[in-house]
């Protein structure tokens, strides 16, 4: 070798390992950033999801599950967040009631990361940033972004064609690290299988009433802006959709759960148990096909002159202008929409009712915004705060 | 971790040593830099850092 190949090799060769340091590095600290939770007043216990399925213990999906118990017995409401971390008013939603709710009569059961696994990366080439920040009067809370999979550093590779158990339907192949396509699990599974049969083991042993998983979707997908049900809770989620479009001052609708359409938490919660599943859709500009910068600000303002435009043209199923979507807007659609399911499933179960006080509805979240319900963890007391 | 995943990250390993041989083969720089680009990735995988 030549030594003016040499100084090539050693000059290309050290460029390789400047990227591979710089990104790593870069993919290491997204991956392990620290997410603290404040317990709220009402959190009385704090569960791993590997109570309810041991196998889960120690890995990356073994989430933690906030029990607030009330003082008198009642319903019990399950509220998933995280189910597909790149939207983040789902965790956003749980995070507010874990620091805030508090129970008067029955028992709300929250998770803020149903996908562990999948908040720690990005959805590949999506260019979206690893985390993001909601500012709060003592300072600012950082969060993972996440994706819509579980990550495959835990779970890989992913099969040709995913055949979802134990309907046998086929699926897209990368579904099968989707944890909204993996109802009900099974025991013996992949890491997202697993996780879902340890969920649907906690519906079950916890006498579950009422699941509800949250979610986003971008406005060109036709699921937007409503409640999904399964078919035991319609009259429930009707009532409710009519009730908030009515006194809340913002629309939302209801969607029947399909019955051949396998793999999501509001068909197979309901079929697999005897919980009530329901589904909420707020709308996430940031997801669309059509977007432009995928960016910190653009996540929260929902702000995207892309598609705006894509709307003037009539491709989208739910409405969006220079103002958005804010992130306040669309926590405090799944705030209102879970205290009214509350509410309702009480005015038909006066001897089973389930009481939340201290989470703040729609209009209240818009005008103090997020931030306001993220407690400080430098102030919280001994032993009140946990990660994610 | 199954069986299929380790056999992935063996043929994962296998890619990378070949293209740390070619890359210590190449006499051009253009394709020096080429095999460094599409090592790192493999390399990211082999670390299980992405």
């Amino acid at each position: 070798m030549t030594r003016r190949l040499l100084v090539q090799k050693i000059l290309v060769i050290g460029l390789g390992l400047v990227l591979l340091a710089t990104s790593g590095a870069s993919f290491y600290s997204s991956r392990r950033l620290k997410e603290p939770v404040v317990l709220g007043p009402g959190v009385t216990t704090v569960k791993r999801l590997s109570d309810y399925f041991e196998p889960l213990r120690g890995t990356a999906n073994d989430c933690n599950v906030y029990v607030l118990e009330g003082k008198e017995p009642g319903a019990t409401i399950f509220v998933l967040g995280g189910s597909h971390p790149e939207e983040p008013a789902g965790r956003l939603t749980a995070w507010v009631l874990a620091e805030n709710a508090v129970v008067e009569t029955g028992r709300l059961i929250v998770v803020l990361s149903a996908n562990r696994s999948a908040t720690t990366m990005t959805r590949l080439g999506g260019a979206y940033p690893p985390d993001f920040s909601i500012p709060t009067a003592w300072g600012s809370r950082t969060f993972r972004m996440g994706d819509r999979w579980t990550n495959p550093l835990d779970q890989w590779p992913d099969p040709e064609v995913y055949f979802h158990y134990p309907s046998g339907q086929q699926l897209a192949y990368v579904d099968i690290r989707n944890v909204n396509r993996t109802w009900p699990g099974r025991a013996n599974g992949t890491l997202t299988e697993q996780t879902t049969y340890a969920f649907m083991e906690a519906i079950k042993r916890e006498k579950v009433d009422i699941l509800v998983d949250l979610h986003e979707a971008e406005l060109q997908y036709p699921v937007i802006n409503t409640i999904v049900t399964h078919q035991r809770g319609q009259d429930m989620a009707t009532m409710v959709s009519m009730t908030l479009t009515d006194m809340e001052g913002f629309k939302i609708g209801t969607e029947f759960s399909p019955r051949t359409l396998h793999g999501l938490s509001h068909r197979e919660v309901g079929d697999h148990s005897n919980a009530i599943s329901l589904l909420f859709e707020a709308p996430e500009p940031f997801l669309d096909a059509t977007r432009g910068i995928t960016g910190r600000e653009q996540l929260l303002s929902g702000k995207d002159e892309f598609v705006v435009k894509a709307g003037k043209h009539g491709l989208l199923f739910a409405p969006i202008d220079e103002k958005g979507w804010p992130i306040a807007v669309r926590v405090g659609r799944h705030t209102s929409a879970l205290l009214q399911v509350a509410e309702t499933w009480g005015e038909d179960h006066p001897d089973k009712r389930i009481v939340i006080t201290g989470v703040p509805k729609y209009k209240e979240m818009i005008e103090r915004g997020v931030g306001h319900y993220l407690r400080d963890p430098a102030k919280a007391p001994a032993g009140r705060v946990v990660y994610e | 971790m199954p069986i299929v995943t380790l056999l992935y990250y063996a043929l994962v390993a296998f890619v990378s040593v070949i293209l740390v041989v070619n890359l210590l083969k190449s006499k051009k720089w253009e394709r020096d830099v080429l095999y460094v680009l599409v090592l790192v990735p493999f390399l990211l995988r082999l670390l299980r850092l992405k």
